[in-house]
């Protein structure tokens, strides 16, 4: 199984992205082969609707877990197309968060923000 | 004739201006171009209202021919269609109305429809043509609704007053665009005066020929008015912060129809205005 999870760097010590997105960079884990990946987020400067095309870069990539701290709605819509479950994730880093989640520590992700459309920054 | 008012902020009196400068002059042609909160209307109360829809052209697809190869996806710019699960998902609040997908897609498969974004009201009062444009809630442009006002068909045979969105935002860009002659409303304070200087920009960079209107002045230092000495700018004139003006104003009155002093002072206005874009049009040619 693909676990997926937005980063700030391209290091299983990086914290954990606080936008979607935006992210720079995402992590592959693969849960059978215990294989990290990273790619870089090409979404990221995007002009607009980065969420929806960081969910279809994760749906190609055949995601089945994502593990992030927020959602925008555009992007839920995807993920939840393509019946990715979401959990979110706690303070800390990448390596904590896979730990929690396979210690069924992470609660699923239910709240989704209603996006940051036009604000090319993202959240601060 | 076409006369646009603006400012850098919200507040100052532009439709103020523009409502009283329209019923001052004989026959004119009122236009509301602040699309997100148009109250020109309330004034005016104008009567005999027709209603047109505005709407602007998004994607839709037909699956039966769309073969999944996924063109338009990468295509668009705003990211605004998805594939997922063999199906294309299409938002339409993040299209921008380009039509590309439409013309890339070799299948065929999409084709555009209408999506409504607002309404224009044309009506009259007294001698004056009342245009408003109002944009649905939630809608992303008003840029479109401006376009559908200001293609109305009269408005080059007659004393156009466009009033303008706050800002100096694409929607003011779209609403002086064609106009002869820009005024601009500012408040006496810094603030006022700093968004003075942001309209002052944006009508330079336009090369309208433009002037001030000082409105809410009272005794004492006003930072608009000295912005304008310096930066030599021809003020066409002011208006004094005046419990009368105000109250008519809050009630919903044109001054210049309840009043015989306001309808001079606004004719006195409209008939500076008039000799400037004259002025302007003989200095020009």
């Amino acid at each position: 199984m693909k676990i997926a999870i937005p980063v700030d760097q391209t290091t299983k010590n990086s914290n954990v992205c606080i936008s979607f997105g935006r992210a720079p960079y995402f992590m592959f884990f693969n849960t059978e082969t215990k294989e990290t990946t990273f790619i870089e987020n090409e979404a990221a400067d995007s002009q607009g609707g980065a969420g929806i095309k960081a969910a279809q870069t994760l749906v190609d990539a055949g995601t089945e877990v994502l593990l992030t701290p927020r959602c925008g709605e555009n992007a839920a819509i995807v993920l939840q197309k393509a019946k990715i479950k979401m959990y979110k994730t706690l303070p800390g880093s990448v390596e904590d968060n896979l730990v929690a989640y396979k210690n069924g520590k992470l609660e699923i992700l239910e709240e989704i923000h209603p996006g940051f459309h036009g604000q090319h920054e993202g959240p601060k | 004739m076409k006369i646009a008012v603006l400012s850098g902020k919200g507040g100052t009196g532009k439709t103020l201006v523009s409502v009283n400068l329209a019923a001052a002059s004989d026959q004119a042609v009122y236009v509301d171009c602040d699309v997100e909160e148009p109250n020109g209307h309330l004034f005016f109360k104008p009567q005999n209202l027709e209603t047109e829809m505005v709407t602007i052209p998004t994607p839709q697809v037909d699956e039966s021919l769309c073969n999944g190869c996924r063109q338009c996806v990468d295509f668009c710019k705003f990211n605004a269609l998805a594939y997922i699960g063999n199906s294309l998902v299409i938002f339409e609040d993040i299209c921008h109305s380009c039509g590309g997908c439409v013309t890339i897609c070799p299948q065929k498969a999409l084709s555009e429809k209408k999506k409504e974004i607002g309404e224009v009201k044309k009506g009259t009062s007294d001698g004056v043509m009342v245009l408003s444009g109002m944009m649905n809630i939630g809608e992303a442009s008003g840029i479109p609704i401006i376009k559908k006002l200001l293609e109305t068909k009269g408005l080059d045979d007659s004393l156009a007053v466009i009033d303008c969105p706050p800002g100096s935002a694409c929607t003011v860009m779209e609403s002086i665009k064609d106009a002869d002659y820009c005024i601009l409303v500012a408040e006496p304070s810094i603030f006022g005066a700093h968004n003075l200087s942001l309209v002052v920009e944006l009508v330079r960079l336009f090369n309208k020929p433009h002037g001030v209107i000082l409105n809410k002045c009272l005794d004492g230092k006003n930072p608009s008015e000295e912005y304008c000495k310096e930066n030599g700018l021809h003020i066409i004139g002011s208006l004094s912060y005046d419990k009368e003006l105000g109250t008519m104003n809050a009630i919903g009155l044109v001054a210049a129809r309840e009043s015989q002093r306001y309808r001079d002072v606004f004719t006195g206005l409209l008939k500076a205005v008039v000799e400037e874009v004259g002025y302007e049009a003989t200095s020009n040619t």
